[in-house]
């Protein structure tokens, strides 16, 4: 007589071991080296998986698990829904020579109702596969990049030159959640470069216009608007919340108070300058490089810093830089290719030229430097010593 | 010796309007000696009173800075290229070492 179901499972518990949930728990818990398989289908596998589990089905499991771990010592756990397949799977891996396979009795059933912590990978819907197609075409993007896009939070330091186009690509991108902060109102001047204002809006808060903007393009995008003046008292509770700081201010005493909240809190500063027709971009983000203020230590004084309104810039050089500055937060979002930490991109417009200039950490950096505990924010207008103005 | 010096937009008025300043000399140290004779004016907005270069100033000897070169007196080689990287606030408003405005 054939053997049943449950006499070819117990033949197999003879020569495969299991392991409890629990067990598994305290594996994780403990760090131990070794591979955690789902061997389930792709559809329960989006309902939740374990923390760091490798997904293969069991139909494709002989095929493709040298590929996955090709060292025959590797230790193993295999794991399904009930702890069933996971046996099979761990036979099946037995004959392919995997010494220290074992399968997780009561699979995911049980791990999930003994409380312990499940991941829901997050998936595109239809409509973000329609709007970010070009994305997904793009191996760098894909789906696990736009992912990424959907889950950062960038804040935006100024709705002006720089903020604008910034904040209008981001969005595009579907960076899930833009912040901006800004105190300004909309002045008929800001028209020129600061692209997500309009006509109607002149006399309205730039962070309230750019949310509009930014919501008629993406509706999904969290525009978070932060109409507030930057401080020392403020800047930490509003630059926690984010991922990236993408700095779009005019002014020194904001670039020194961006740079060292950003030094404090370990966060990427892109930033970007411009004036007439010349451009700087690059990242600080120390201690891979530089900060603000390994370059720049001081201000120039009041006398070498006038105010200038009228100083003036080209209306669509701001736009060049800003792009510049939504390309590389876009690059640390996805951590591909090689960012501007450490290298300070100049753009001369009217030579039509781009230069790059190396940047190093000055160790010691009274803010980055080795073994330096953050001295504190300062009265940056003091600092300064110059009265901050309107936005680019 | 002789190397290209590039002028920032804010300082140009201080060289006649131009971009780019061609200058003798056998140290960056030197170099600015001599670009004070083509610019008068413009030392003082590069070096304070000891001749050393101002912080909120930066120099690039083709793209290494110089303050990580040694300092001024690194020697400079014919066809080198030095930049000037002032501090920029931001936009429209604001320049470091630039001309007063108004």
């Amino acid at each position: 007589m054939p053997p049943t179901i449950k006499d070819l499972m117990s033949q197999i518990r003879s020569h495969v071991k299991e392991v409890t949930p629990a067990e598994v728990r305290a594996r994780l818990d403990r760090g131990e080296p070794f591979t955690l398989l789902d061997v389930r289908e792709k559809e329960e596998v989006d309902q939740g998986h374990l923390p760091g589990a490798t997904h293969v089905p069991r139909g494709f499991l002989e095929l493709r698990i040298e590929g996955l771990v090709p060292d025959r010592k590797t230790p193993i756990v295999a794991y399904c829904a009930g702890g069933n397949r996971s046996l099979l799977a761990a036979e099946g891996l037995q004959r392919l020579g995997y010494e220290n396979v074992l399968s997780m009795a009561g699979g995911f059933t049980q791990w999930r109702n003994e409380g312990n912590p499940v991941v829901v990978p997050r998936r595109l819907s239809e409509a973000d596969r329609r709007r970010y197609s070009r994305h997904l075409m793009i191996p760098e993007v894909g789906e696990a990049g736009q992912i990424k896009l959907l889950g950062a939070k960038v804040l935006l330091v100024g709705a002006g030159g720089l903020g604008c186009p910034a904040a209008y690509y981001l969005a595009a991108a579907g960076v899930g959640t833009l912040g901006v902060v800004d105190f300004d109102k909309v002045d008929e001047s800001n028209l020129q470069r600061q692209i997500l204002h309009t006509v109607d809006r002149v006399g309205t808060p730039k962070t309230e216009s750019a949310r509009k903007t930014l919501l008629a393009l993406n509706p999904a995008v969290n525009v978070v608007p932060i109409e507030a003046r930057l401080s020392s008292s403020n800047v930490e509770s509003i630059f926690r919340d984010y991922d990236i700081v993408l700095d779009g201010s005019d002014n020194f005493p904001t670039r020194y108070l961006v740079n060292d909240a950003c030094v404090l809190l370990k966060k990427p500063n892109v930033h970007g300058s411009v004036y007439r027709f010349e451009g700087q971009v690059t990242v600080f983000h120390p201690p891979a490089g530089p900060c603000y203020r390994c370059l720049y230590p001081e201000p120039p004084p009041a006398e070498l810093a006038p105010s200038c309104a009228d100083a003036g810039v080209l209306g669509v050089l701001p736009g060049v830089v800003g792009l510049l500055e939504a390309v590389e937060t876009v690059k640390l979002i996805l951590g591909v290719g090689d960012s501007l930490v450490g290298r300070l991109l100049h753009y001369d417009a009217l030579k039509a030229e781009f230069r790059m200039l190396k940047l190093r950490r000055d160790p010691k950096c009274r803010y980055c430097g080795d073994g330096v505990t953050f001295p504190g924010f300062v009265d940056y207008e003091m600092f300064c010593a110059s009265p901050v103005s309107v936005a680019p | 010796m002789s190397v290209k010096v590039r002028i920032p937009t804010p300082l140009r008025p201080l060289a006649g309007g131009r971009d780019q300043v061609q200058v003798a000399g056998a140290t960056v140290r030197a170099v600015l000696e001599n670009l004070e004779k083509e610019c008068p004016g413009i030392r003082s907005r590069l070096c304070d009173e000891r001749g050393e270069l101002r912080r909120f100033v930066n120099l690039f000897l083709n793209d290494e800075d110089v303050r990580h070169l040694g300092g001024l007196d690194f020697p400079v080689q014919e066809g080198d290229v030095l930049s000037i990287v002032p501090a920029i606030a931001g936009g429209a408003q604001r320049c470091a070492a630039g001309p007063p405005c108004r």
